[in-house]
């Protein structure tokens, strides 16, 4: 499959992730954006991978979703902390540092 | 012999410490340590005077201050001018003092009146015998500041406070001067040391100007017009404060200044001809100003002030000798006119002239000595003002001009005749009050100023070789001065004693004269004027410039800053989604503006 495909996938799935985050308000809802996001720059770096036939970008995107699992759960454990301070998880809710 | 001299400025300053901590405890309140150290101080200046007259001159410097590497000397610098003034204010202070025991006795802060006086008396001394212009600044300050808390003694009254101010104040204008010569000196001769600078070679322009900024500090102290005014008022002070200010300190001080400067002032021959032309005008406006006066120390006062012209014009037409002489025998007569006024007032509560009356019958010893006095400042020989005048007088006549010689005659006939308007109307007009002479104390430092009077005139014989250019006496100039006095004595008697007319009658005649003397030539006005409305319309412009400009100006600039963070204050929405909106459009921004370069470029390229 030309490299193209690839590209074009990524690039759909990262302004899909660009969209969530930008629209959605549900706390939740924002970090699966994220992930979206994270996961579009990993299939992108996947595809030139395996087109320049070289095994560091395979590599890195291990590390990548290594470190990505972490960030999920520092994110749920903070949007959780955040819940049981607000009593909600509505990012437009939470105004404290309005100016 | 260098203690000696230390020494006899130490002794009065020990004596302000002591009195000023300790006074109350000691006996009689104080007054006898002070005498005690003031009487050491004056035979050891007897000493220094005899031992400079046979040794010759005497300088040493001590380190004072430092200023970098270099330090700045105290030094003392006697010789036959500043060992005789030495001794003559060391007298002067002595008899005062002991004078003050009969007339301030029961006075509250007895003590602190003689603590300041020993001050005053030390600053005197440190002055006269300092060898560089700062180190006299230093003490000429000293010297202000004392006479303040002198004139000031009374402190509850308005009126003293009043003068101790104008005193300080007006005085002070000619400190500034003073003190801007010896800046102006330093920057251009490098030194302040005053024999040096004499020897030094400056333009006479740069001399002139330094010359005309020390005289400005002597017109100050000296009470020369423009800035004599403090002196009349002055005379809110106890009076033998007065006496000691108008004879050997604060007023001989400025003239001492001008006759330690001579050689500097040399070099210019302009500055003696302003010293020559404020002298006259003083002397002359004084002379007139104490005809009309009502209150005895008054009339004193503008006498002072008179003769201190006097002084001037001599140092500025004749030479050293003139007025200097004048300066010393005026000490001592003058010196001798406050004790009187003193013992006067004491006895008769009061300070108008023409309340008193009748006192020669009275107080017999006061009179005399009064009386030896009033001779001695009209210029009647053998008593010492007539010669020191004399000498003055011929100075004048030998410059050439006729104008001063004329002036300064008839200034020596109008002091014959204020005196003596004094004399006959307190001392000799008929009155029964029952008055009683002043005690031994006051009267005792009297006689003795009164031999001084007389014999005066031989101090120009004993210190003929100080006096220098013994100019020859003019038999013309002699007569005519001696036949003014004589005449002055004559209408004075005339008017006030046989009622050849009476003072209104002259009064009403020369009414606008009378106004302008009488309201001392307007002068106090000008400066109220200045001081009050000049001031005060310069001080509500600086007020209106505050409050408009730099008030609103800096409230203006908070009101920016405020307004500012209120209108760009929403930018903080708080909202995360904003937040990201934002990051979210300004990526794109600089993405779009990057690809617009790099494709440009790769086309151009």
């Amino acid at each position: 499959m030309p490299l193209i495909y690839y590209l074009a996938l990524s690039a759909l799935l990262f302004s899909l992730g660009v969209f969530g985050v930008l629209t959605q308000r549900n706390a939740i809802n924002v970090l699966i954006s994220f992930e979206i996001m994270l996961n579009a720059v990993n299939l992108t770096l996947v595809a030139f991978s395996q087109f320049f036939q070289l095994l560091k970008g395979q590599i890195f995107v291990l590390f990548t979703i290594g470190v990505g699992a972490a960030e999920v759960a520092m994110a749920l454990i903070i949007i959780f902390v955040i819940f049981k301070t607000f009593k909600t998880i509505d990012l437009d809710e939470i105004k404290l540092m309005r100016g | 012999m260098e203690y000696w001299v230390l020494a006899l400025i130490i002794l009065p300053l020990l004596s302000f410490g002591l009195l000023s901590f300790v006074g109350e405890k000691l006996p009689r309140r104080g007054a006898l340590l002070s005498i005690f150290l003031m009487a050491i101080s004056f035979f050891l200046s007897l000493g220094v005077l005899y031992k400079v007259l046979i040794e010759g001159d005497l300088s040493f410097f001590y380190n004072w201050l430092p200023v970098g590497k270099i330090f700045l000397k105290a030094g003392f610098l006697i010789d036959t001018l500043s060992a005789i003034m030495l001794v003559l204010v060391t007298l002067i202070s002595l008899l005062i003092q002991i004078y003050s025991l009969g007339y301030m006795a029961g006075e509250e802060r007895f003590s602190w009146f003689y603590a300041v006086l020993s001050l005053f008396t030390a600053s005197m001394l440190g002055v006269v015998a300092a060898s560089s212009y700062l180190f006299m600044y230093f003490c000429w300050e000293l010297m202000g500041l004392c006479s303040y808390l002198l004139i000031g003694f009374w402190k509850e009254r308005e009126t003293a406070l009043a003068a101790a101010k104008k005193a300080f104040l007006v005085t002070r204008l000619g400190d500034l001067a003073f003190l801007l010569g010896i800046i102006y000196l330093y920057f251009t001769v490098g030194t302040t040391e005053i024999l040096r600078v004499s020897t030094s070679t400056l333009t006479p322009a740069k001399a002139g100007l330094i010359s005309l900024l020390l005289f400005g500090g002597a017109v100050g102290k000296s009470a020369q017009f423009p800035l004599h005014i403090w002196l009349p008022d002055a005379m809110e002070g106890p009076t033998p404060v007065s006496a000691f200010l108008h004879s050997a300190t604060m007023v001989a001080a400025g003239v001492y200044l001008v006759a330690r400067s001579y050689s500097l002032f040399s070099l210019s021959p302009t500055v003696f001809q302003v010293i020559t032309f404020i002298g006259l005008l003083t002397s002359f406006l004084a002379a007139t100003m104490a005809c009309v006066a009502r209150e005895i120390k008054k009339i004193l006062a503008y006498s002072t002030i008179s003769h201190l012209g006097y002084m001037m014009l001599g140092l500025g037409t004749g030479g050293l000798g003139a007025g200097v002489f004048h300066l010393i025998s005026h000490a001592f007569f003058k010196a001798l006119l406050f004790l009187g006024a003193g013992c006067m007032i004491h006895a008769t509560h009061t300070h108008d002239i023409f309340e008193m009356g009748g006192l020669f019958k009275r107080m017999k010893i006061t009179s005399i000595a009064f009386l030896i006095a009033s001779l001695s400042l009209a210029g009647v020989p053998p008593f010492s003002g007539f010669f020191s005048k004399d000498e003055i007088l011929t100075s004048a006549f030998a410059s050439g001009w006729w104008g001063i010689f004329i002036i300064a005659l008839i200034t020596t006939f109008l002091s014959a005749f204020y005196i003596f308007r004094l004399f006959f109307i307190a001392f000799l007009r008929e009155s029964n009050k029952e008055i009683k002479e002043a005690p031994p104390i006051m009267t005792f430092p009297m006689i003795i100023l009164a031999f001084l009077s007389i014999i005066g005139g031989l101090w120009k014989v004993s210190f003929a070789p100080f006096l220098e250019e013994e100019g020859e006496i003019l038999i013309a100039v002699l007569l005519l001065s001696l036949g003014l006095s004589l005449l002055g004595i004559l209408v004075a008697g005339g008017i006030y004693l046989y009622g050849w007319t009476t003072e209104e009658n002259i009064r009403s005649r020369l009414t606008w004269i009378y106004k302008l003397i009488e309201n001392k030539y307007y002068l106090d006005h000008f400066y109220g004027f200045v001081t009050e409305k000049a001031a005060f319309g310069f001080s509500c412009v600086c007020r209106w410039f505050d409050h408009q400009a730099i008030n609103k100006g800096i409230d203006g600039f908070a009101i920016l800053i405020r307004v500012g963070g209120k209108t760009i204050r929403p930018v903080q929405t708080g909202r995360l989604r904003s937040y990201m909106w934002i990051i979210f459009f300004t990526l794109c921004i600089i993405l779009s503006i990057y690809w617009w370069f790099t494709l440009s470029g790769v086309k151009g390229g």
